[in-house]
């Protein structure tokens, strides 16, 4: 699995919904598919699964809403 | 004299902004003149006396040492004590302004936008805890940032770093205009709110309520909905106007309200009522409760967690308005009907019962209205005198 694929897949089981692995560019705070509880589950795996430490304070809804912005970010992290 | 309060101040206002609209037109920094637009109405502000000018300069010399000391701090080494005890001390002068009226103490830490002025200090520290804010800050940033005259007595709290884009940006002509045509605007919908409809419901519904209800029951019913409209439109009428003068100045201060009447429930209503400061406890305070109980594994029931940093949030957030009854019930209230909205959610999401549709949108809308008016009828205190 790539980095990619990885990032989706802890997107997809915080959301509880596969179609974060289909719609790359849907807002997911729009969808309501994750809250601030669900986003402080986010960044503890990425911790966990990717090993990528996300700054509460730095995971802004503006430029982390969609899958795609997440991984570019992610990205800038590594 | 209070800001926006009155003709006056506008007008006097209106002549300091001229040349930061020229300069601003002609695509020329506003920072310098702005500097000088800043220290006018700040003496404007707290020159008569009331609000507090001494506490307010020792209240931001000591947010000076304690920034500045944190980040040199942290640059080198990061405990965890050394920033819970610089947050406790950053946020002391203000519990120091809530505690002292019940020792029956003149309240001498007091002044005009301590609770606001608080908040914008106190993430400062948070986010150099963070990591975010790495560099040493002038003195010039920090007292810039901190005392910005538009938002100085009620907000919206701004973040530092969003903030510090736009001083630094230079606009173009075309983007100042766009910004100063957004700013006027929102100064004209100030007035309509604030002034006339705000100053409507109170002076012709509000005070007239002996006379128009007829026994205890629909007094205080017609109040509970005719105040919280008041409250509405007065508040974001003074949020328009600082907003509005934030832009004239070249600062995209955050909005505080986004037509709280139509939220669908009450997770909703906190994303669209005080957007700055509930964002504020949702991001320093909800959820770095919830980071922390997950990181440090202290309780592992999903529901509990989120519950207890509900709880913490809008009990914080009701002593923040004060230390009297009715702000401690308001917190208490909020707490318990986030708590009981988030069963009912997690519920639902299992079991679907709650019909969707435009129909059930609506019910959710005006069931969410009423449970919202109710918070407001607690919070204006009226039931508890």
């Amino acid at each position: 699995m790539d980095f990619k694929e990885k990032v989706l897949q802890v997107i997809a089981e915080v959301c509880e919904d596969d179609v974060v692995k289909e719609e790359h560019d849907l807002d997911i705070f729009e969808a309501g598919l994750l809250d601030s509880f669900a986003t402080v589950e986010l960044i503890v795996q990425f911790e966990e699964q990717l090993g990528i430490n996300v700054p509460i304070t730095e995971f802004d809804r503006d430029t982390w809403n969609t899958p795609n912005a997440i991984i570019d970010r992610l990205n800038e992290l590594k | 004299m209070t800001p926006y309060s009155s003709f006056l101040f506008f007008i006097i206002l209106g002549i300091l902004l001229l040349p930061t609209m020229i300069l601003g037109i002609m695509g020329k920094r506003l920072r310098y003149y702005n500097v000088f637009v800043s220290i006018a109405v700040l003496a404007l502000i707290f020159s008569g006396g009331d609000e507090g000018f001494y506490s307010l300069v020792i209240f931001t010399i000591l947010q000076l040492v304690l920034i500045k000391g944190y980040i040199s701090y942290r640059q080198k080494k990061n405990s965890s004590l050394v920033f819970y005890l610089m947050s406790f001390l950053s946020i002391l002068p203000l519990i120091l302004s809530k505690i002292l009226p019940f020792l029956a103490v003149d309240n001498w830490a007091s002044f005009l936008g301590i609770s606001y002025l608080t908040f914008r200090a106190v993430q400062i520290i948070i986010e150099t805890r963070d990591g975010l804010i790495k560099q040493q800050l002038s003195i010039y940033q920090l007292v810039n940032f901190m005392l910005f005259y538009p938002t100085i007595s009620s907000g919206p709290i701004d973040r530092f770093r969003r903030f510090q884009k736009d001083e630094e940006k230079r606009w173009t002509p075309e983007e100042y205009k766009e910004l100063l045509y957004k700013g006027i605007n929102k100064i004209f919908l100030g007035f309509l709110y604030k002034f006339i409809i705000g100053y409507a419901i109170n002076t012709y519904f509000i005070m007239n309520l002996d006379h128009i209800a007829d026994g205890r029951f629909s007094y205080h019913l017609l109040y509970m909905y005719s105040y919280s409209l008041y409250l509405f439109f007065d508040f974001a009428g003074y949020t328009l106007f600082a907003v509005g003068v934030s832009y004239i100045m070249g600062i995209r201060s955050p909005e505080n309200f986004n037509m709280p009447f139509i939220s669908r429930n009450i997770k909703d209503f906190w994303n669209r009522w005080h957007m700055s400061l509930s964002f504020w406890f949702r991001d320093y305070v909800f959820m770095r409760f919830v980071f922390l109980m997950k990181k440090k594994k202290w309780i592992q029931n999903k529901m509990l967690v989120s519950n207890l940093g509900y709880i913490l949030l809008f009990l914080l957030m009701g002593v923040w308005h004060g230390l009297a009854i009715q702000y401690i019930i308001y917190g208490a209230y909020h707490a318990l009907m986030m708590t009981a909205f988030n069963y009912f959610e997690t519920w639902n999401k299992k079991h679907k019962r709650w019909p969707t549709g435009k129909t059930m949108t609506i019910v959710s809308i005006v069931i969410t209205f009423h449970v919202v008016c109710f918070g407001f009828y607690l919070f204006s205190g009226r039931p508890f005198q």
